[in-house]
């Protein structure tokens, strides 16, 4: 599976969200409608998969689905 | 009935802890038993059969807790209540009080259970429903000659509880406090006579509280019932702190 999919399944089965919401440009907060809980979560969830730390200064740069693919791909994740 | 869910109970090899543990298992919850007390924790599984689950651990330790919670993830249905009940006495006037009793009766009762409560919440965050209890006492709202430490943590869990109210309240979780009064455990056993007697002339019910009557008020905050109850302190003591 290709990590822009990965992504998109955890951000669908986290935020109850459907799978065309889930575009890259797609702001967390404001399109898919994460609060703070949410965003937590959602980081913690990105971590255990993925296997890695998200410091909170990283974590707050992660806005858009496109940022958390982005990052995690500067962290030398493939998929 | 069965739930199919869990809720941890710290302390619940004995006292009240232990009534709170009967009195969900006989409203359908599957209770995960937390407690140091390895021996009574398997004397009271075997009295109250497969709804009771023994874990073994000192809650101040935040490994040995990521060990047992990772198991009740397991072997259990999903967490959906937390009971922090654990905790200790170590009295003495403040003038004479050693740190190590300070720091040991805070680690337990307070960081004990912010700890206990991190290990489990997440469970009840994805379930979008739970409810979380923390046993406070009457001491943490009135004070007592001879426990700032036991008060202070007391009166610690009302403000955690209460923040941790406000960041979960909007997923559907309640988080109360229940603050005993004067109860009939061991730990008012060893009190004096005196002391004792001082209490009762005190209390407007003239007795002293049973451990099942906290454990009443304990389950009935986390039933269907309470969904609309959180971040509130129901004290159960006779009428002593009104």
């Amino acid at each position: 599976m290709s990590l822009e999919n990965r992504i998109t399944d955890i951000i669908v089965s986290r935020l109850n969200v459907k799978k065309e919401e889930v575009t890259n440009s797609a702001s967390l907060k404001d399109d898919l409608g994460a609060d703070s809980l949410d965003m937590v979560d959602l980081m913690m969830d990105l971590e255990d998969t993925f296997n890695l730390k998200i410091s909170d200064e990283d974590g707050n740069k992660l806005q858009t689905v496109g940022s958390v693919v982005e990052f995690l791909k500067g962290k030398g994740i493939e998929a | 009935m069965n739930l199919n869910a869990t809720a941890v109970v710290t302390g619940a090899a004995r006292g009240i802890g232990l009534e709170i543990a009967k009195k969900l298992i006989n409203t359908g919850w599957t209770v995960a038993a937390l407690d140091m007390l390895e021996d009574d924790l398997n004397r009271s599984a075997h009295k109250l059969g497969s709804m009771y689950r023994p874990y073994t651990v000192n809650i101040t330790d935040t490994q040995q807790l990521a060990v047992v919670a990772a198991s009740i993830g397991k072997e259990l249905p999903v967490v959906k209540g937390i009971v922090n009940n654990a905790g200790i006495t170590r009295d003495a006037l403040m003038m004479r009080m050693g740190e190590d009793q300070w720091n040991m009766v805070i680690d337990v009762n307070l960081t004990g259970a912010w700890k206990v409560t991190q290990a489990f919440m997440r469970s009840l965050i994805r379930a979008r429903e739970g409810s979380i209890v923390s046993i406070s006492s009457v001491v943490g709202l009135i004070g007592a000659a001879g426990q700032t430490n036991y008060a202070a943590s007391k009166a610690g869990l009302i403000g955690m509880s209460k923040s941790l109210n406000r960041e979960l309240a909007a997923r559907g979780i309640t988080v109360n406090v229940v603050a005993p009064g004067f109860i009939e455990t061991e730990m008012t056993q060893k009190l004096s006579e005196e002391v004792r007697s001082d209490y009762l002339s005190r209390i407007p019910a003239a007795r002293l509280g049973l451990p099942v009557e906290i454990a009443e008020a304990v389950a009935f905050l986390m039933s269907p019932s309470a969904k609309y109850i959180t971040g509130v302190v129901l004290p159960v003591d006779g009428g002593l702190t009104t």
